[in-house]
């Protein structure tokens, strides 16, 4: 068992927290949370729906694709089911459910109460929700956005594409992005803040270092995004010619804001992902991870180089080749950072003792998965090759590679190990490791095969192709793979609800895991831990086992805390204690404000200028209500002291 | 390769068959790659593989007995070289395709419009230049310059077995060389999301021996036959009266730019972006509902008698 004596779960104490931290019953209660836990399952259960979404959309556009010259779709809704399957996987599936997983487990992994700013993580998922709402309103008309998830100008422009489905995407994206700026801020100040005494920069999980790298890099790139969008509403309009040739604008500088943002906005949807694999992929190896700073040194560098390789995206479009050659070299250099968390988990794998549980069988498929779709990755780095790899079935097998490579195992992996800390049960195993099997074999006989289609010369974004092409057999092939990996999620997904139900409880440690997180009872309590613990290594739970110092973690200390919602705040290098930090109560205050967005945007959509002006009162109300000074509940007299 | 013809792993030009090689050698490592990585996944994985009771579960927790950093460092001393050399190796293909070896020995601009392309030969003699649509003819063994220029939307010219994509962007001047070493049919596509029927935007290079490429030149020049049938005569009228709104016949009446060039239309193997087989019942079907053999097209259907339909397309079939 663990080396440190679990906390008294019952202890004094416990009682006057319950209440301090629990939510209000009822609606309103469940509507006020401010819970990291609560917003981390709501992010996991919105992104998974969202998966489900995507998922359906690119078997439609499998079924039109299984043989050549079908018409099942019109041209139109094949554009459009493209967009939004882009659309849809890219924002708001693959970053929220990281920021799901972030949410629920960076307060425990820190051994922190809750986010630094708990009521900015209630509006980030509000606005991500109805973000994603507002996205999709326009299916109901016919007008779901069609011109790509990357949204090329001219033919994004009002004179190709006047109606309702442009608009959309470009109010829709710098609507969700203002849920992952704020988000991204909260991340970078909680890692800053709140961690437990002990918890040194070198003792971070690696999730951690993930989560934190993508969400500097999120600072940087979304206003790309955010201002490119607004450019280019302004284009449609208000008549400005930001992109518009015949107006003196350039149609190259859309690309250029779009992949400032989206080369890091794509690192920033693997990091975390491999995070997840370096975080809990050695606690089925028995042993720590091999090269822990390697891999977070190696994180962290990924994503500045990260930041070099934009124009990989565009060496087809006339930059001149020096330029080409060095943003081509880069893109062969960011292959070594990856390359050592390959090595690193590998010889994680080989040095420990394997213990085959259902996660530990996503994590070592994420590892082939992700060396092919690193190598393709490769190729398409080299520039000449690249001309002819570019915009073909190549590409398409290669980011699959890497985003359900790097992003879906990890996080169906992950879903299998922490589920049993956020609802008490157990997965089931046996369903599980069949999970894994068709999903990966199912995944492999889609995806691999689209390398062939695109070497064979099969564009990307067809709705049809004529036969006699040579991609018959390969787009039959994928097409059943992609119904047989679609089976593969099913059963994760039917697995989740049966176990929320019927799994065997779990106990507070059930993998006998090394981290913060699984020295509280399952599922934790509203105010994570009774006393704020003090880290003396990467491993509180592992350390009298691995005995590499006499230091030991204390779980039980006397930072009780309980004289209101209150966390520990800790320097931001070496997490020495600092100050005790006042947290904020449930609040309606974010519901309200995301609201009040969602009305603004709408109108901005249907360019109904009173209803947006009562949309930015709603908002401005919220904000004040939000803002507004509370009385303290307890005397400064009376708290405790660090 | 013979059977996908737009297949890049088998090329038959100067400014592809160096990347060719390129992509053989890359697929090469990218294969061993994962070859080695992937036995190296099963092996670690099966070594020691244990499902401990809890008792061994405490042993098994091992106290940092090797550190593993070695595999780092050794995997990075291999990987490190591979990914040097084939950087040097692209670069120096890149150089190698960047530009010909000699002077183009002739110069085409070519059109992007959605969906099919617009080929323009010019010349220093203004009577001597002509245009024509989708069938783009180049002499073997000659460099030939492709001026790109897009009337609308990005697009991207692509004729895999003769070189990479280039993109044809509005308000941007990109060029981009072919080069051919047998005479054939080299299927091209567009490269790049250009709405609709970015599907259905192919084209052809027809490379040909300098002689018959010369011979074609000339013939382009010259005008329709004279003396047509009567029934083809009666579509002369009704292409002047309906279609050369859009469309030009050179030395026929009318001459509209929106549509392709229409001249000698008669040699050309397909239709509508390469789409479907240039004969009687494709031509009098596409003219009948374009919408509905390219849904979205900005073909208009024209409202034709069948009698006037049926001189139209005489018409267009005569012109050799």
């Amino acid at each position: 068992m663990a080396d440190v004596a679990l906390p008294d779960l019952n202890g004094e104490g416990s009682g006057a927290l319950q209440g301090l931290w629990q939510a209000k019953p009822g609606v309103l209660g469940w509507l006020a949370s401010v819970d990291h836990k609560e917003i981390g399952k709501r992010y996991i259960i919105t992104a998974f729906l969202f998966l489900v979404i995507g998922g359906l959309e690119a078997e439609m556009m499998r079924l039109q694709l299984a043989r050549p010259n079908q018409t099942l779709l019109t041209p139109e809704q094949y554009n459009q089911l493209f967009t939004m399957h882009g659309v849809t996987m890219i924002f708001l599936y693959a970053l929220p459910m990281l920021s799901g997983f972030s949410n629920f487990l960076w307060p425990l992994l820190l051994g922190s109460r809750d986010m630094a700013f708990p009521r900015l993580n209630a509006l980030s998922y509000w606005v991500y929700l109805f973000a994603g709402v507002f996205i999709y309103s326009t299916v109901l008309i016919g007008q779901a956005p069609d011109a790509g998830w990357f949204n090329y100008t001219p033919l994004s422009g009002k004179e190709y594409d006047p109606g309702a489905n442009i608009d959309v995407f470009a109010l829709g994206m710098i609507f969700l992005g203002v849920s992952t700026t704020v988000g991204a801020l909260n991340f970078v100040v909680t890692l800053m803040r709140t961690r437990a005494p002990g918890m040194s920069v070198n003792r971070l999980p690696i999730i951690i270092w993930g989560t934190l790298t993508a969400s500097v890099a999120n600072l940087f790139a979304v206003p790309a995004l955010s201002a490119a969008c607004l450019l280019l509403w302004l284009d449609r309009g208000f008549g400005m010619h930001f992109f518009d040739p015949a107006g003196g604008g350039q149609p190259l500088l859309w690309q250029h804001l779009f992949w400032i943002f989206g080369h890091p906005w794509v690192y920033a949807l693997v990091l975390p992902a491999m995070g997840i694999v370096s975080d809990a992929l050695p606690v089925f190896c028995r042993r720590p991870l091999v090269g822990y700073t390697a891999v977070a040194l190696a994180t962290v560098t990924t994503m500045v180089v990260g930041f070099g390789v934009w124009v990989h995206h565009m060496f087809a479009t006339g930059i001149p080749p020096l330029a080409i050659a060095f943003f081509g070299a880069a893109s062969m250099v960011i292959a070594i950072p990856s390359a050592v968390a390959v090595f690193a988990w590998i010889a994680t794998i080989w040095t420990g003792r394997p213990v085959f549980k259902t996660p530990f069988l996503y994590f070592a498929g994420f590892i082939a998965l992700f060396v092919i779709g690193g190598v393709s990755g490769f190729m398409t780095g080299a520039v000449p090759l690249d001309w002819q790899l570019t915009d073909t079935y190549f590409v398409v097998a290669h980011l699959h590679y890497v985003l359900l490579g790097i992003n879906v195992f990890p996080v169906i992996g992950g879903l299998y190990y922490w589920f049993p800390k956020a609802v008490g049960r157990m997965m089931n195993e046996r369903l599980g490791r069949w999970s894994f099997w068709v999903s990966f074999i199912g995944f492999n006989l889609a995806f691999f095969p689209m390398h062939i289609s695109g070497l064979l010369g099969m564009p990307r974004r067809v709705y049809t192709y004529g036969a006699h092409l040579g991609w018959d057999a390969t787009n039959m092939i994928t097409s059943v793979g992609s119904v047989i990996f679609a089976a593969g999620v099913g059963l994760t997904l039917i697995n989740l609800v049966v176990s929320r139900y019927r799994g065997a409880p779990a106990g507070p440690n059930p993998w006998d895991g090394s981290t913060l997180e699984w020295s509280v009872p399952s599922p934790p309590p509203p105010y994570n831990f009774r006393r704020i613990p003090i880290i003396a290594s990467r491993h509180p739970l592992w350390e009298a086992r691995l005995n590499e110092s006499p230091e030991r973690s204390v779980l039980d200390s006397d930072l009780a805390l309980d004289h209101g919602r209150e966390t520990i705040s800790t320097t931001s290098l070496d997490a020495e204690a600092d100050s005790i930090l006042k947290m904020p109560d449930d609040s309606l205050a974010p519901l309200i404000l995301g609201l009040g967005l969602t009305v603004l945007f709408f109108a901005l959509l249907w360019r109904a200028w009173w209803p947006a002006g009562a949309g930015l009162a709603i908002c401005v109300a919220a904000v004040a209500f939000w803002l507004a000074p509370t009385a303290d509940p307890v005397p400064a007299k009376e708290r405790a002291r660090g | 390769m013979t059977s996908a013809p737009l297949g890049y792993l088998a090329t038959d030009g100067a400014a592809a068959s160096p990347v060719t090689a390129l992509a053989w050698g890359l697929i090469g490592v990218s294969l061993a790659v994962i070859l080695i990585v992937g036995l190296l996944v099963v092996w670690a994985s099966l070594r020691r593989r244990g499902a401990p009771s809890q008792k061994e579960t405490d042993d098994n927790l091992v106290g940092r007995p090797a550190s593993g950093l070695a595999w780092i460092y050794g995997g990075l001393a291999i990987s490190v070289p591979v990914l040097l050399i084939s950087t040097v190796w692209s670069l120096v293909v890149l150089a190698q395709v960047m530009k010909p070896s000699a002077s183009p020995g002739l110069t085409i601009e070519v059109n992007a419009h959605q969906w099919w392309w617009e080929a323009r030969y010019d010349s220093p003699d203004p009577w001597r230049i002509f245009t024509t649509a989708n069938e783009i003819h180049i002499p073997v063994g000659v460099p030939v310059r492709i001026k790109l220029a897009s009337s609308d939307v990005i697009h991207s010219f692509w004729a895999p077995k003769l070189a990479g994509k280039m993109d044809v962007i509005p308000g941007l001047a990109n060029a981009t060389w072919i080069e051919a070493n047998h005479p054939g049919r080299y299927r091209g596509q567009c490269g790049e999301y250009c709405g609709l029927q970015h599907a259905r935007m192919a084209f052809y290079v027809v490379a040909e021996s300098p002689a018959a490429f010369a011979a074609w030149r000339a013939h382009e020049l010259e005008p329709p036959d004279a003396h047509p049938s009567p029934v083809a005569a009666r579509g002369a009228e009704v292409f002047a009266a309906r279609c050369a709104a859009c469309h030009t016949i050179r030395g026929a009446e009318g001459g509209g730019l929106v549509g392709p060039d229409l001249s000698h239309l008669a040699e050309r193997e397909t239709l509508a972006g390469a789409m479907i087989p240039n004969d009687r019942s494709h031509l009098d079907a596409w003219i009948r509902d374009p919408q509905g053999v390219k849904p979205g097209a900005l073909m208009p259907a024209v409202r034709l008698t069948q009698a006037d339909r049926g001189g139209l397309v005489a018409y267009l079939e005569s012109l050799k």
